[in-house]
């Protein structure tokens, strides 16, 4: 479903800043699969879903997704494969319009424009039903400004979002790490059911070893710029975050560096 | 409304405009002067100045120059380019000329109509019909990518549309009007200036937010609304200070100096209000 062939990608590359932030990295997903992913600080996390979406550009490498080599194709033109929703909860939505224009936009997404009107009695009746699904009371609010939404429920409308137009992969990059602990525990919930519902391949970014070991079916965990680590199966199933941290200190023989990472183990 | 496009729903501070409306106002000299009628030199008009916008848009897209710069240059280069269509630095469209305006057009069509009223009646229809499309065209598909474009650019890019392409269409749209501003004034003042466009940005940007002071109200509809009012009380004011700011020494040279003290002391408002409430 999605491969990375030996990706490079390096900021501020031959200069004395030169960052070489992925390295060699080749990586499989299978359809279906669900991957969580974790890793220390400036890992290359957010660099690796960047490279995946268009949003940055490999150096060196292929990435090709369901047979189609997209490397070199811009994020609005990959965008039809790809669902993303980001950790800054203002970014995966446009705040200055309504809920139903947001939706609109993502209903949209892959026809082409036209000058015809945007909404739809139809389509308000296909949004009410999507967000009554998510039980947030977000249906009888169609036409408020997203602005005005509390970040759990702009989170939950970017997830929705993402996935409304059926990609055949789903990006999540800390989408539950401005929330409070409550608010992210429901998101996360939304996240399984929508990505069961809709079989969505996964790549979930998360700072959260308990989520990230007990949702989706295979755990990688990245370290300057490569992944160090990739369980799944009866393994994964056994494994303890204190055991993830043991082989990760064994592997890079150093401590696993993550500030917040603490605080959510405990 | 052409400045409303881009400040407000591309998020884009376009400053073709002191050069798309003279632009505009050019372009249907010069089909006058060449024999074509008022409604061709109109749809002319609107057309260079959506060229002149596509060029802006261009240079920000494409060559990634900033939002200002490439404005201000597109605005340089249309100061030669419209003293070329033009032949001269103003030229005046006279009856006598035979040069027959919309409005002269209009006053033969209703002669029974006081021409003060006709004018009245027809530009408040234009605006109306403006307005009303402008309106409508925010809703479309097209429209509502737009202002998503304005407001998150990267998110319109996860859903599969292309930036840059909506920044063009808006861009163009936006000039497109300006022109079309400059072509109508230039048939009611019955002649046209090489500097007439100069502050425009400036008066349109004066336009938006006093209406925005003026009118609550976060639709579409009221959007535009609040700009049509902003722009009759704006000028409505500099008429006024035009008029009885004589007697306090208010020249029609302080017209700009005034603008942009009204623009200065509106966007500073929020800023102010919240340093005074500190301070009590
Ligand atoms: N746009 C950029 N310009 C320059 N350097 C960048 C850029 N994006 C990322 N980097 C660098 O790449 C490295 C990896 O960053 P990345 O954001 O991918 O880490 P991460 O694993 O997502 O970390 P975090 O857990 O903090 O989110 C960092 O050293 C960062 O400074
Ligand atoms: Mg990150």
């Amino acid at each position: 479903m999605l491969r990375l062939e030996r990706v490079n990608k390096y900021f501020f590359r031959n200069s004395l800043d030169e960052r070489w932030t992925i390295r060699n990295l080749t990586l499989q997903v299978q359809e279906g699969d669900f991957v969580t992913v974790v890793g220390s600080n400036g890992a290359g996390k957010t660099t690796l879903l960047n490279l995946i979406s268009g949003a940055y550009f490999p150096d060196e490498g292929r990435i090709v997704i369901d047979e189609l080599d997209v490397t070199e194709l811009p994020t609005h033109r990959r965008a039809l494969y790809l669902g993303r929703v980001f950790q800054n909860t203002s970014q995966g939505t446009a705040p200055s319009l309504t809920i139903e224009e947001n939706l609109a936009i993502a209903y949209l997404k892959g026809k082409p424009k036209g000058i015809r009107m945007a909404l739809n009695e139809r389509m308000r009746a296909i949004f009410r039903d999507k967000l009554a699904e998510i039980g947030l009371g977000l249906e009888k609010r169609l036409k408020d400004r997203v602005g005005l939404l509390s970040g759990g429920q702009r989170q939950a409308l970017a997830l929705l979002m993402a996935t409304l137009a059926k990609p055949k992969i789903l990006l999540l990059d800390e989408h539950t790490a401005n929330l409070d602990p409550k608010t992210a525990e429901i998101i996360m919930e939304l996240t399984a059911r929508l990505v069961g519902e809709n079989h969505l391949t996964t790549l979930m970014v998360t700072h959260n070893l308990q989520d990230a070991l007990s949702f989706g079916n295979r755990t990688l965990m990245m370290d300057e710029g490569e992944v160090v680590l990739d369980v799944a199966g009866e393994e994964r199933k056994k494994m303890t975050i204190q055991e993830l941290l043991e082989r990760f200190t064994l592997l890079r023989h150093k401590k696993f560096a993550e500030d917040r990472v603490l605080l959510s183990s405990s | 409304m052409g400045v409303f496009i881009t400040f407000r729903c591309l998020n884009f501070p376009d400053l073709t405009v002191d050069g798309s409306y003279p632009l505009g106002a050019a372009v249907l000299a010069l089909l006058m002067y060449r024999g074509y009628g008022a409604l061709a030199g109109i749809v002319a008009a609107c057309l260079a100045g959506a060229l002149a916008g596509l060029f802006t848009g261009v240079l920000h897209t494409f060559s990634r120059i900033p939002a200002l710069l490439s404005g201000i240059l597109t605005m340089i280069c249309l100061y030669s380019i419209n003293l070329r269509v033009m032949g001269r630095p103003n030229i005046s469209l006279s009856e006598n000329l035979g040069h027959r305006t919309v409005f002269v057009l209009l006053r033969d069509a209703f002669p029974r109509v006081p021409e003060v009223y006709l004018r009245f009646i027809f530009l408040f229809l234009l605006v109306v019909l403006v307005k009303v499309m402008v309106d409508l065209f925010l809703q479309t598909e097209v429209g509502l990518s737009i202002r998503a474009t304005g407001d998150n650019e990267t998110l319109v890019a996860t859903q599969g549309i292309d930036p840059n392409c909506m920044k063009l269409i808006g861009i163009s749209l936006s000039n497109a009007l300006v022109a079309l501003a400059g072509a109508m004034f230039a048939q009611y003042q019955g002649f046209v200036d090489i500097n007439m466009g100069i502050g425009m940005v400036i008066s349109g940007l004066a336009s938006v937010i006093v209406g925005e002071v003026l009118l609550r109200g976060r639709t579409i509809f009221m959007a535009t609304l609040q700009v049509v009012l902003g722009s009759v009380v704006y000028r409505l004011a500099t008429a006024i200070a035009l008029n009885w700011g004589y007697n306090i020494g208010f020249k029609p040279y302080d017209l700009k100096l005034f603008t942009g003290l009204l623009v200065i002391v509106i966007l500073s408002f929020p800023i102010l209000k919240e340093k005074l409430g500190r301070v009590k």
